[in-house]
């Protein structure tokens, strides 16, 4: 059952929604301060070898935190695909990064730290925010003449996992290691530039860098759920939906929803290529089955009121297809009923007979059944229906567009 | 002759909450714990992480639409935030700002250590600290809404998500930073 994060739009009211983000800022201010970060000159101590805090306590939280979303994914208790991973801007990013450091150690702070020293104030934080205040509007007075550096470099929802192609818990282990390795390399800097005396801290640290590499390696032996794991999670609940045929859309509904501005309608044709050439509705997107895996993250990121219709010759592909989507947590996927044939055979007109020359009498249940004289792409009418002639005919609505279980926005609002 | 026993004038509420004695902070690994457990509740929950400088960028574009609502609608950027009706503040990342307000203010107080005070190195004086802390704030928020979030948002965040991108900006950060230090030592040193 994976079941977090919850859908908190859909579970509370606005206030509770945001009384939650309340409370977690309040742990957030707490441990901020707690370590210390509203102190510039402790702060600034990193990049000096005098004191490494800082640090410390951002790595060690960077490993906890891993550790425990990971694992809880690996258990199927949090769904990964649902939570905010900060998309890739390479070279803004990058950029935006070094500015980010000039600033650190000129001023002391990080945005972050500077709200504690407000809170606790120190007047450098109050200097320190108000600056930021001014630096914010310049970024948005700037960011038009800089839009095409901001947005480019674009790669999307891209993990370590990708870049290194590494199973997700030897990157974890591999993340422990190095915060070890540089809490031990921090600990002998200490000794040397910061006076400080490593071997009379707690010895309790060395169990606790025991268990996270214990943690990491037993998050290489479970492993991450795949998409049949995920399946199998919900095989019970969707499959009956599968049966009792309440995914599956009529043609009507399909037309209903390409003239329905409201709505961001996605149209997934999943047959072979030359199926799609021979015949496709008009704006329906090229995605063959195979190419689905790769394409999840995109599709997760499109807006809350995005519809997405997937289709085949028949139903077999589009079914195996929409639980593949489904099983990745993909909202508000239906299947074309009766596919593309159903389709043709609702739609074409008297034109569109110089293109069918016949049908097959015998195909296999999921084959295109029509004989075209030429590859006719979308150029039949049946790609592009009269809505007019068709709007009043009645069918079965089965669409009911769920809200995204995941955050509506994310990284820094 | 009588001896009058004299009670101590009762010390106000206001002096007794922010003259307790001084605590040292936390341990460091002891800190991160705590701040990796708040950050994976927040995703666990919320299927957000932490951020802060958001909040600036907002209340930014929030003083701007009630100074010059016309401006925004013309600024893409600010239209994204403050346009039309959309009110700025009407974003969690903002109430995750005031409750890290909130949380440092209590745990600040408790400790004994929510003083009015600079800090800075021994070779400055405090105006010049002031006048390096307003430059530096200009400076990280610029290239936290250039980058897309900041440490908190970007390198903390992004980087228990294993994100690839929130990687690179933090090493960015750090390398910056520690590329700047020689210059900048006799600011702190």
């Amino acid at each position: 059952m994976t079941t977090f994060p919850l859908p908190l739009d859909a579970i509370f009211l606005k206030i509770g929604v945001y009384a939650i983000y309340l409370v977690i800022g309040f742990g957030f201010g707490f441990a901020l301060e707690s370590s210390g970060f509203n102190k510039s000159t402790k702060l600034a101590g990193q990049f000096y070898f005098k004191d490494l805090t800082v640090f410390k306590v951002f790595f060690t939280a960077i490993v906890i935190a891993m550790l425990l979303i990971f694992g809880a994914t690996a258990l199927g208790l949090l769904d990964y695909n649902l939570i905010f991973v900060n998309p890739t801007y390479l070279w803004s990013g990058i950029l935006g990064g070094f500015i980010m450091g000039i600033g650190f150690i000129i001023g002391g702070f990080c945005p972050g730290t500077s709200l504690v020293a407000v809170a606790t104030l120190k007047i450098d934080g109050i200097f320190f925010v108000v600056g930021g205040l001014v630096g914010a509007f310049a970024f948005s007075e700037s960011v038009d003449k800089l839009s095409q550096f901001f947005n480019g470099s674009y790669f999307g929802r891209v993990t370590l996992m990708d870049v290194f192609d590494l199973p997700t818990g030897v990157v974890a282990l591999l993340v422990t290691l190095m915060a070890l390795f540089m809490f031990w390399g921090g600990e002998k800097l200490e000794d040397i530039y910061g006076g400080k005396d490593s071997s009379k801290a707690p010895k309790a640290r060395y169990i606790g860098a025991g268990v996270a590499v214990l943690f990491a390696v037993a998050l290489i032996a479970v492993g991450q759920p795949t998409n049949a794991d995920r399946w199998e999670r919900i095989a019970i609940e969707r499959q009956a939906q599968l049966d009792n045929r309440e995914v599956q859309i009529e043609s009507l509904e399909l037309l209903h929803y390409m003239h329905d501005s409201k709505i961001n309608l996605v149209m997934l044709d999943v047959r072979e290529e030359k199926d799609y050439n021979l015949f496709h509705i008009t704006d329906a997107d090229h995605l063959s089955y195979e190419e689905i895996p790769e394409q999840i993250d995109p599709l997760l990121a499109l807006p809350a009121n995005t519809l997405f219709v997937v289709m085949s010759n028949d139903e077999e592909l589009a079914t195996e297809a929409w639980k593949y989507m489904v099983a990745e947590s993909v909202p508000n996927v239906y299947i074309l009923e009766n596919g593309v044939n159903g389709w043709i055979s609702n739609f074409a007109d008297e034109h569109d007979e110089e293109y069918i020359t016949a049908e097959k009498e015998a195909h296999d249940p999921d084959e295109f059944r029509y004989l075209l004289s030429s590859a006719s792409g979308n150029k039949l009418a049946a790609a592009y229906p009269h809505y007019e002639e068709y709007k009043d005919l009645k069918y079965t609505p089965k669409v009911k567009m769920e809200i995204k279980a995941g955050p509506s926005s994310g990284g820094c609002g | 002759m009588t001896t009058a026993t004299k009670t101590p004038p009762k010390e106000s509420l206001f002096k007794r909450i922010f003259t307790r004695p001084e605590k040292d902070y936390w341990n460091a690994y002891a800190g991160g714990i705590m701040l990796g457990l708040v950050l994976f509740t927040s995703y666990f929950i919320t299927g957000n992480g932490l951020g802060s400088s958001g909040s600036l960028s907002r209340l930014v574009a929030f003083v701007t639409d009630l100074v010059a609502p016309e401006h925004v609608d013309q600024v893409p950027y600010l239209l994204q935030t403050a346009g039309g009706s959309l009110n700025a503040l009407d974003s969690w990342i903002i109430f995750v700002t005031i409750g890290s307000l909130l949380g440092g203010f209590v745990s600040g107080t408790i400790n004994g250590r929510t003083k009015f005070e600079t800090n800075k190195g021994p070779q400055i004086t405090n105006k010049q600290r002031w006048a390096f802390a307003f430059i530096g704030g200009f400076f990280f928020t610029y290239g936290a809404r250039l980058a897309r979030g900041c440490t908190s948002g970007q390198a903390l965040s992004g980087g228990a998500t294993l994100s690839a991108g929130s990687w690179a900006v933090m090493l960015s950060i750090f390398g910056g930073a520690y590329l700047l230090a020689y210059a900048a030592r006799k600011l702190w040193n």
